[in-house]
C-alpha cells in the first residue's frame, strides 16, 4: 500500500435540516433567530468527508486524521458527542462563528492557520478533505482558499470517490455537469479534496471509538483559540424566507387514466 | 458602473455554452464596459459566437493544456486575464470547471467571491448580488466594498444572450488579444468522463420535465409485497419517453446504504432537497414522497409542481404543488407511460 497520508477534515455544524429556520437581523448583521437553541448537525458534506477520511485512513496504515471545526465552542461539544462516536480523530477547535452569513475569506483565512498550527503535520502527506460547500454558506469558496493559502494548487470539488493506488498516486472522481463524473489522477499529495456525498454510508456509533476521542476531543474545546470572523466590506441589504405558498388543488377519487391524461395534456403545455 | 470582465470557458467543441451566454447577458445589464475573458484550447469560435455582444476588449488564454478542466491550469488562466483586465467586477457562470477554480482566484487577487447567485444588478449605483443562504432556504441580498469581486452566476437563471436584438444570434469575427500565461507545474492529469453508476443516463439538466421520486415506490404496496422492480421500470420507462430528469428524496438515495429494497436508477446524483440539488426545470412530477421543508428545498426554482400521493394531508404537497393526486403512483404512472408509448 502507499504511504500514509495525513488528512485534515475541515467542518463544522449546522442546524438540523428539520429545524424551522428564521433569519433576524441585528448590529453584526443577519443571523438565525434563536440560533443557539437550534439543535445542530455536523454540516452532511463535512461528515461526508469525515468518513471518508476515515475510511482512506482505515486502507492506509500509519495514516491520520484531524477534524478542524470552527463553530461556537458550547455547540461543537453538543456536536462532537454524536460525532465522535463515527470515526477516529482528532480535533482541531476554532470559537467562533459557525453562522450561514460570515464571510469564506474570513473563515478560510481562520481555517488556514489552525492547519498551520498542528504540531507535526507533514505537509507533504497533506490530504485536505471538506464539504465542496457547506448546508449553511453554501458557498463553495472556503476550502479553495484555506487550499490556497496552505500552497495547495491541486484541487478537486464535488468529489465521489477517491481510489489510491500503490505507487501513491490517486484517481479522483469530481461531479460535473450533465450526472457524469470527470476522473482525474494526481500523483501524489497535498491536495484539497471537496466532497460530495461519496459512497459510504453513514458509519454506526461505535462507543469505544467515542471514548477514544473524547479523551482528545475535551482538552481540545478546552484550549480552542478565539476566532473571531468578521464581514468586513461585506453588507446585507435584505434577509428574506420565501413567502410563496401554493392554493394547491386537490384532485381525489379520479380515475388513474384521466389522471394520467390531465397529466401528459400539463406536460404538453408551454 | 465599474468595468467588468466577463470568464468564460470554452464547451468542448469550442464554442461558448449557455450558462456561459447567461453570465454574459447579465454582465451586459449592468451596465459598464465589458471585457470578455476566454480560457480554452482554440477560442475563436467562442470569440466569433459573440463578437457583436459589444464588448470592449476580448482576451484569451488559449492551449491545449487549457482545454482540460483542471485547478492548476484553470486558476493560472483566470488570473492571468483578471491581471490582464484589471476590472474591478469579475462575472463568470457557475460551471462545476469555474465553480472549482475561482473561489481560489480570488484569493489570489486579494479579492472576495460570491458563489450560487441568482441575480446580480445595481441597487443604489452598485452592484448586488442576490443568493440563497441554508440551502435555499433564505434569500438576501448582499454587496462588498472589495475589489476585485467575482460573483459566479448559478445557470439557468437569466436568459442566454442570444445576438444584438434585430440581428439575433450574429457570429462574427472578434479581435482577440492574447494573454500569455506560463504553464503552471501540475501532478493532476485529467482521465476524462464517466458515467454514474445507472444503466441509463436519469440526469438531464435541460429538460423541460423533473420527475422526483420517493422512497414510497419501494415500500409494500396494496398487495403487501414490495414491487421496486416494477418501480424502476416505470420510473426509466417514463425518464426515456418524456426525456425528463430524475430527482430523488435523500430518503430514497440513502436505501441501498440500509439493505433495503432499491432502484438502481437512483444515485446519490440524482438527491434534491436540503442536502442534494435544487435543479431549474419548468415542471415538476412528485411521486410517492413524503416530509417537509427539508425535501421542498428540491422544488424551489422548478415552477409547476405536482403530486401523486395516497396521503391527501401529505404536507409535502399541500401549499406546495398545484395540484395533488390522490392516487396510486404505480397505477398512474402505468397509464401515464402506456399514453406517451401510443
Amino acid at each position: 500500500m502507499s504511504t500514509p497520508f495525513q488528512i485534515v477534515v475541515c467542518g463544522s455544524f449546522v442546524p438540523d435540516p428539520l429545524q424551522t429556520l428564521e433569519p433576524v437581523t441585528g448590529p453584526a448583521g443577519p443571523s438565525l433567530k434563536n440560533e443557539m437553541m437550534l439543535p445542530a448537525v455536523l454540516d452532511p458534506w463535512a461528515g461526508h468527508a469525515l468518513f471518508e477520511a476515515a475510511n482512506l485512513a482505515r486502507q492506509t496504515p500509519g495514516s491520520k486524521v484531524w477534524l478542524v471545526s470552527l463553530g461556537a465552542k458550547a455547540k461543537l461539544q453538543q456536536v462532537m458527542m454524536t460525532v465522535a462516536q463515527k470515526a477516529p480523530f482528532e480535533l482541531v477547535a476554532l470559537d467562533g462563528p459557525a453562522s450561514g452569513f460570515t464571510d469564506s475569506f474570513e473563515t478560510a483565512a481562520a481555517l488556514a492557520a489552525a492547519i498551520e498550527g498542528i504540531a507535526g503535520l507533514d505537509r507533504a502527506k497533506l490530504l485536505l478533505f471538506g464539504g465542496w460547500e457547506s448546508a449553511s454558506r453554501g458557498a463553495g469558496s472556503t476550502m479553495q482558499m484555506v487550499a490556497e493559502r496552505l500552497g495547495i494548487t491541486e484541487q478537486f470539488q464535488g468529489v465521489d470517490q477517491i481510489s489510491v493506488s500503490d505507487d501513491g498516486s490517486f484517481e479522483v472522481l469530481e461531479r460535473v455537469e450533465g450526472g457524469r463524473h470527470q476522473v482525474s489522477v494526481c500523483t501524489a499529495p497535498p491536495a484539497l479534496l471537496g466532497w460530495a456525498t461519496g459512497n459510504l454510508p453513514e458509519p454506526r456509533n461505535n462507543p469505544q471509538v467515542g471514548m477514544a476521542n473524547m479523551r482528545t476531543v475535551m482538552p481540545a474545546l478546552q484550549r480552542a483559540k478565539a476566532a473571531p470572523i468578521g464581514n468586513a466590506g461585506l453588507a446585507f441589504s435584505g434577509v428574506t424566507l420565501p413567502k410563496q405558498q401554493r392554493q394547491t388543488r386537490i384532485v381525489k377519487n379520479m380515475p388513474a387514466p384521466e389522471i394520467a391524461r390531465e397529466i401528459i395534456a400539463w406536460m404538453g403545455e408551454e | 458602473m465599474e468595468n467588468i470582465l466577463l470568464l468564460a470557458h470554452t464547451e468542448a467543441d469550442g464554442s461558448l455554452g449557455k450558462a456561459g451566454l447567461e453570465a454574459l447577458a447579465t454582465a451586459l445589464e449592468l451596465g459598464g464596459a465589458v471585457t470578455v475573458g476566454f480560457v480554452g484550447a482554440a477560442t475563436d469560435a467562442a470569440a466569433g459566437q459573440i463578437a457583436s455582444c459589444g464588448a470592449a476588449r476580448f482576451l484569451a488564454v488559449t492551449g491545449d493544456a487549457f482545454g482540460q478542466p483542471r485547478y492548476t491550469t484553470d486558476a493560472a488562466a483566470a488570473e492571468a486575464l483578471c491581471r490582464a483586465a484589471d476590472c474591478q467586477i469579475v462575472i463568470a457562470a457557475g460551471t462545476s470547471r469555474w465553480a472549482r477554480a475561482l473561489p481560489g482566484v480570488a484569493y489570489r487577487l486579494g479579492g472576495r467571491v460570491d458563489t450560487h447567485a441568482t441575480g446580480l444588478a445595481l441597487s443604489n449605483g452598485a452592484p448586488a448580488v442576490t443568493r440563497w443562504f441554508y440551502r435555499q432556504r433564505m434569500e438576501a441580498v448582499l454587496s462588498r466594498t472589495q475589489r476585485p469581486w467575482v460573483v459566479l452566476l448559478d445557470p439557468g437563471c437569466v436568459a442566454p444572450w442570444t445576438g444584438v436584438p434585430g440581428a439575433p444570434g450574429t457570429a462574427g469575427t472578434a479581435t482577440v488579444e492574447a494573454v500569455s500565461v506560463q504553464l503552471p507545474a501540475t501532478r493532476t492529469t485529467v482521465m476524462g468522463y464517466r458515467a454514474p453508476k445507472a444503466d441509463e443516463q436519469t440526469i438531464r439538466p435541460d429538460a423541460k420535465v423533473l420527475l422526483v421520486a420517493g422512497a414510497g415506490w419501494t415500500k409494500k404496496q396494496a398487495d403487501g409485497a414490495v414491487h421496486a422492480a416494477e418501480a424502476e421500470q416505470l420510473i426509466l420507462g417514463f425518464l426515456r419517453k418524456a426525456q425528463a430528469s430524475l430527482g430523488g428524496s435523500k430518503s430514497v438515495v440513502d436505501l441501498s446504504g440500509e439493505g433495503e429494497a432499491v432502484l438502481h436508477c437512483m444515485t446519490h446524483m440524482n438527491q434534491i432537497g436540503q442536502t442534494g440539488s435544487t435543479p431549474r426545470h419548468a415542471k415538476g412530477l412528485s411521486t410517492c414522497c413524503h416530509g417537509e421543508e427539508p425535501h421542498v428545498v428540491g422544488w424551489r426554482f422548478v415552477n409547476q409542481r405536482r403530486a401523486i400521493n395516497l396521503d391527501d394531508a401529505c404536507g409535502w404537497a399541500r401549499g406546495k404543488a398545484d395540484v395533488l393526486y390522490v392516487a396510486d403512483a404505480f397505477e398512474v404512472m402505468r397509464h401515464v407511460n402506456a399514453m406517451l408509448e401510443a
